[in-house]
């Protein structure tokens, strides 16, 4: 969970970017890594195999200015997709302050959208968890693809909870800091009610 | 003890408190680097010759590491591995988890060895897990008093929107 530090008076929050194989979740850290000014980031680390497709986790922290006076620090963390490195994902939840669930929105990779979707409750439940009150926002990324899943569809079918929303196609960087700017808003007020 | 899901909260007082342990275990074991990451790859505090050193990232991939073993050791039947070692050329990191929280980091070369880490670590990681406690019962007693107002509690969306710009 968050780390409050009065001495250095700094927030520290973690965030956790979820969903199936080659849904973007790299691409996404990879693009905020790109578009944000040098003081305000850290090195991206990547725990990727030979034909990088991720591993362990990508991590890559960020410095987004002060909020009353706290330096507020945002750590994003990607798990690996695949479905055989269950453990390393629920390894990557512990202690997340907010999740975004990219999805993918090609009409082929529905199911595996679903069955992501179960697999993250299933791991927040096991971490304590609750996928009910958790900040979360869900991305509906590669919309400039020909063959996507109508929006209305992936709603109905994804965001059960109704939680925030937003189009997205990580590799020209439309909707990437939307989604980041919108879980951001959620652990922030979060935060403020004491969470 | 600090629970796994509870936010971790540091003030002046116990960071001080910190930060001379750890230069003094950095003094007694003869050792180059030293730092304390929370279990979730926050980096809590850290002395030596830290200058050349991406602290951020050793925390995370340290935290990582730590997760790592933890599992390795639940699928054979162990809690945990409370230590660590991973031997290098030159450089030698000592991982230890103090607290069932914290993780204590140490970076030594050959003007120091294994066996005085060891036993340094042992015994700064008993006054460290002492501080913890205190800390862990300050933040529940400051979030129970009713006067005490989080420093977050008048955050609007402006401020949140200017994060952004």
């Amino acid at each position: 969970m968050s780390f409050i530090n009065y001495a250095s008076r700094e927030i520290n929050c973690k965030i956790v970017y979820y969903g199936p194989g080659l849904c973007g979740k790299t691409t996404n850290l990879q693009y905020i890594f790109n578009k944000t000014a040098e003081e305000s980031k850290g090195k991206m680390i990547s725990l990727a195999t030979e034909t990088e497709r991720t591993l362990f986790f990508d991590f890559l922290p960020l410095a987004l200015g002060d909020i009353r006076g706290f330096k507020t620090r945002f750590h994003l963390y990607t798990v690996p997709g695949q479905v055989f490195y269950d453990a390393s994902r629920k390894l990557i939840l512990k202690g997340v302050d907010g999740v975004v669930f990219v999805a993918d929105s090609q009409e082929e990779r529905l199911d595996a959208n679903i069955e992501s979707l179960e697999n993250l409750k299933d791991n927040l439940d096991e971490q304590g968890f609750d996928i009910e009150k958790i900040p979360f926002v869900i991305q509906y990324n590669k919309r400039d693809l020909p063959n996507v899943t109508p929006l209305d569809e992936l709603s109905r079918l994804l965001n059960e909870r109704k939680v925030p929303e937003l189009e997205a196609s990580a590799m020209t960087g439309e909707g990437v800091f939307e989604t980041l700017k919108a879980v951001a808003k959620l652990v922030l007020n979060d935060l403020k009610k004491g969470g | 003890m600090i629970g796994p899901q509870s936010s971790l909260v540091m003030y002046e007082e116990e960071y001080q408190q910190i930060v001379v342990l750890l230069e003094k275990l950095l003094q007694e074991s003869n050792s180059k680097v030293i730092f304390l990451v929370d279990k979730n790859g926050q980096l809590i505090a850290a002395s030596g010759e830290t200058a050349n050193l991406d602290t951020t990232s050793l925390a995370s991939l340290t935290a990582g590491n730590i997760a790592a073993t933890g599992g390795l050791a639940k699928l054979i039947g162990e809690k945990e591995f409370s230590i660590l070692f991973h031997e290098g050329e030159k450089d030698n990191i000592h991982i230890s988890i103090v607290g069932g929280r914290v993780i204590l980091v140490v970076i030594f070369d050959e003007r120091s060895s294994l066996g005085l880490v060891r036993l340094r670590v042992k015994k700064t990681s008993m006054e460290l897990a002492s501080v913890f406690e205190e800390l862990a019962f300050r933040s529940e007693q400051e979030s129970k008093s009713a006067d005490s107002v989080s420093p977050f509690a008048e955050i609007t969306d402006d401020d949140i929107d200017n994060l952004f710009n």
